[in-house]
């Protein structure tokens, strides 16, 4: 075998190696390095793939060797190569930040086990979208998980201390509740291999253990999802923890639950089962919209920024179970385009922020106070990142707000489809609210004079930035992809 | 076992489950929150434990004579939950001890008095700060 046909588990060996790496070398920049190194091989491992996947069909890799269903398989279809693309480039991008920011908001001698933790965080992520063993998902959540509490408690305010016990009680109750509905999926067939676990079910699908089974793993996942009403957990960590950290997280953690909700819906209790004779299609689409219209709300009134676009993701995240709970083909497409472009959207805007947290110091409503004119580079991507929130066109928010409303439409739904515009309206105010403190405030009299940031920060905002704009533009890849995924995942042959 | 109804066990997992998740949902005081989360998670190590036996199993070892024997797998898949469960309460712990030397407190009325507390303090100095502006 040639190193090529390793890659599905070189994706996730590789950050998960350079984890214990980073502590070991010990110096602030050495571990750095090893862990952008690592970053960047596994996001080109990640872009080869998704060219495998989409020349080959689906790779089956058996790990160690034992052909599944004894051994653990990692499996990389459509979606899982999507989802992989995106949990792989969001760190890279976020490490070549993260050097400035890091330095000036971790202590010195944490920095290389910040980065230890950081990778820990990246592999198990990556892990969770690899993997095609259900038990598999249990450890690899558990990786990422644990990793992210420590990441959080690194915060500078002593707050993002017992904001990382909430999550760490939070976590471990939604964990635990996976762990048990595996349990009760493995009673009933026998198998951990999701694969294996989608042909057996459907025979002892009638049983209340597979239906019990169902209820945790669904609220368990919509715990780690911080699917509202779940997401009391959320705004907290997002808020005091680093800059660096918030964005990775808020770009891919709750990303990958998505993809963890699909897989298990779609691709091991199967759509009929999940959301037509449950009635799990009501269930989200009232919670989805419920998480959209209150977080949206609740936002407006955040003085501080990084917690109002950490309310603004519970928001968000309600797109896409709302996407979810259309049980159609649009809807999934919604679902996993938004699940791609709202990792855009999120990792630039958390960013920008912590490069205003860099030169500024905070990032309250306050600090943003004619930062327009101080740091224009930075609050003009912050911009076109709100505006890529809202769905404005050309950019990339506006394509997934256009399959929502289509999906709701194509099902007769309109005050669905009223309440998602409303969604983007509210929105559109606490976006505005940034804008018209950063350009309509004058400079606040006697504050320090401050320069651009660095341009190691502005760099990876500024292609964020252009990825929300070119894939707003060049619709071709993203949403063929996502048409794909969602065919394969509905067993549609494509 | 047979003068034990087969649900026995099952039993017993709830009653802990449910112990432990009162424990972590009343209690103020962080450390025993992590009790009570070590509670619910063991109770799953039960469930799990209790789903691979047989009424007559052995040990599941290559041996002479022996056909009937538990499943080995749930037990590998516990040995890793055991371990998650303890690098969960490793790392609360820690953030307790930490949270201690922030707060001086591990009970959660105390620590959230000290942050309305903070947040009063700024908002203090920003109304301050705003009536000096305006002179």
């Amino acid at each position: 075998m040639s190193l090529w046909d390793h890659l599905p588990v070189l994706v996730v060996i590789v950050p998960l190696l350079a984890g214990p790496l980073c502590v070991l070398v010990e110096r602030p920049l050495a571990a750095w390095g090893v862990a952008l190194v690592a970053a960047w091989l596994s996001f080109a491992a990640a872009i080869v793939l998704a060219m495998q996947v989409a020349d080959t069909g689906t790779i089956s890799y058996e790990l160690g060797g034992w052909a599944p269903p004894w051994g653990i398989e990692y499996r990389i279809d459509t979606l899982g190569s999507y989802v992989l693309l995106i949990v792989t480039a969001i760190p890279a991008l976020v490490l070549v930040a993260a050097k400035e920011s890091v330095v000036s908001e971790v202590p010195e001698p944490l920095i290389a086990r910040f980065y230890g933790a950081f990778m820990l965080a990246f592999a198990g992520l990556a892990g969770i979208v690899a993997t095609g063993d259900a038990f598999n998902v249990f450890v690899f959540l558990e990786i990422s998980s644990l990793s992210s509490y420590a990441l959080i408690s690194m915060g500078k305010d002593r707050r993002a201390l017992t904001s990382a016990f909430e999550y760490l009680v939070m976590g471990t109750i939604g964990a635990t509740f996976i762990l048990i509905g595996i349990g009760f999926l493995y009673m009933m067939t026998g198998t951990l291999n999701m694969q294996d676990l989608a042909a057996r079910l459907p025979a002892v699908s009638d049983t209340r253990t597979v239906r019990a089974g169902f209820a945790f793993l669904t609220v368990g996942i919509g715990l780690k999802l911080a699917m509202f009403p779940l997401h009391l957990w959320l705004p907290n960590a997002y808020a005091y923890a680093p800059s660096a950290v918030t964005a990775f997280l808020a770009a891919t953690a709750t990303k990958v639950a998505v993809y963890a909700l699909l897989r298990f819906l779609f691709g091991v209790f199967g759509f009929e089962f999940a959301l037509l004779e449950m009635p799990f299609d009501d269930i989200l689409m009232i919670l989805g919209l419920a998480g959209i219209l209150t977080a949206s709300l609740v936002a407006v009134f955040q003085e501080d920024i990084k917690r109002m676009l950490a309310y603004s993701s519970v928001a968000q995240i309600g797109y896409m179970v709302l996407g979810i709970s259309l049980a159609s083909t649009t809807g999934v497409i919604a679902t996993t385009l938004h699940l791609f472009n709202h990792a855009l959207m999120k990792g630039a805007l958390f960013l920008a922020l912590g490069a205003v947290m860099y030169r500024i110091g905070g990032v309250s409503l306050r600090d943003f106070a004619g930062l327009g004119r101080r740091m224009p580079w930075t609050m003009a991507a912050i911009v076109i990142g709100g505006l890529s929130l809202i769905g404005v066109p050309p950019t990339a928010g506006f394509i997934t707000k256009w399959y929502l409303v289509l999906g709701t439409v194509e099902q007769g739904l309109w005050p669905v489809a009223v309440l998602v515009l409303i969604g983007s309206l509210l929105a559109l105010l606490y976006v505005w609210k940034l804008v018209e403190a950063a350009y309509f405030e004058p400079v606040p009299k006697g504050a320090a004079t401050v320069r651009e940031a660095p341009w190691s920060m502005l760099l990876p905002i500024w292609l964020l930035v252009g990825a929300n704009i070119y894939f707003g533009i060049h619709t071709e890849v993203t949403v063929g992809l996502a048409t794909q995924a969602a065919n394969e995942l509905m067993g549609l042959q494509p | 076992m047979s003068f034990l109804p087969g649900i026995f066990n099952y039993l017993v997992v709830v009653f802990l489950m449910m112990a432990g998740f009162y424990v972590v949902i009343a209690q103020g005081n962080l450390v025993k929150k992590l009790v009570g989360l070590g509670l619910f998670q063991t109770s799953v190590f039960i469930l799990y434990i209790t789903m691979g036996n047989l009424a007559g199993g052995q040990a599941p070892i290559v041996a002479e004579g022996l056909t009937l024997y538990s499943s080995p797998l749930p037990h590998v898949l516990i040995l890793t939950a055991i371990v998650v469960g303890v690098a969960t309460t490793a790392v609360g712990l820690a953030l307790v001890v930490r949270i201690h030397e922030a707060y001086g407190s591990v009970e959660e009325d105390e620590i959230h008095a000290e942050d309305l507390a903070d947040d009063k303090a700024m908002s203090d100095a920003d109304s301050a700060d705003k009536a000096r502006d305006g002179e």
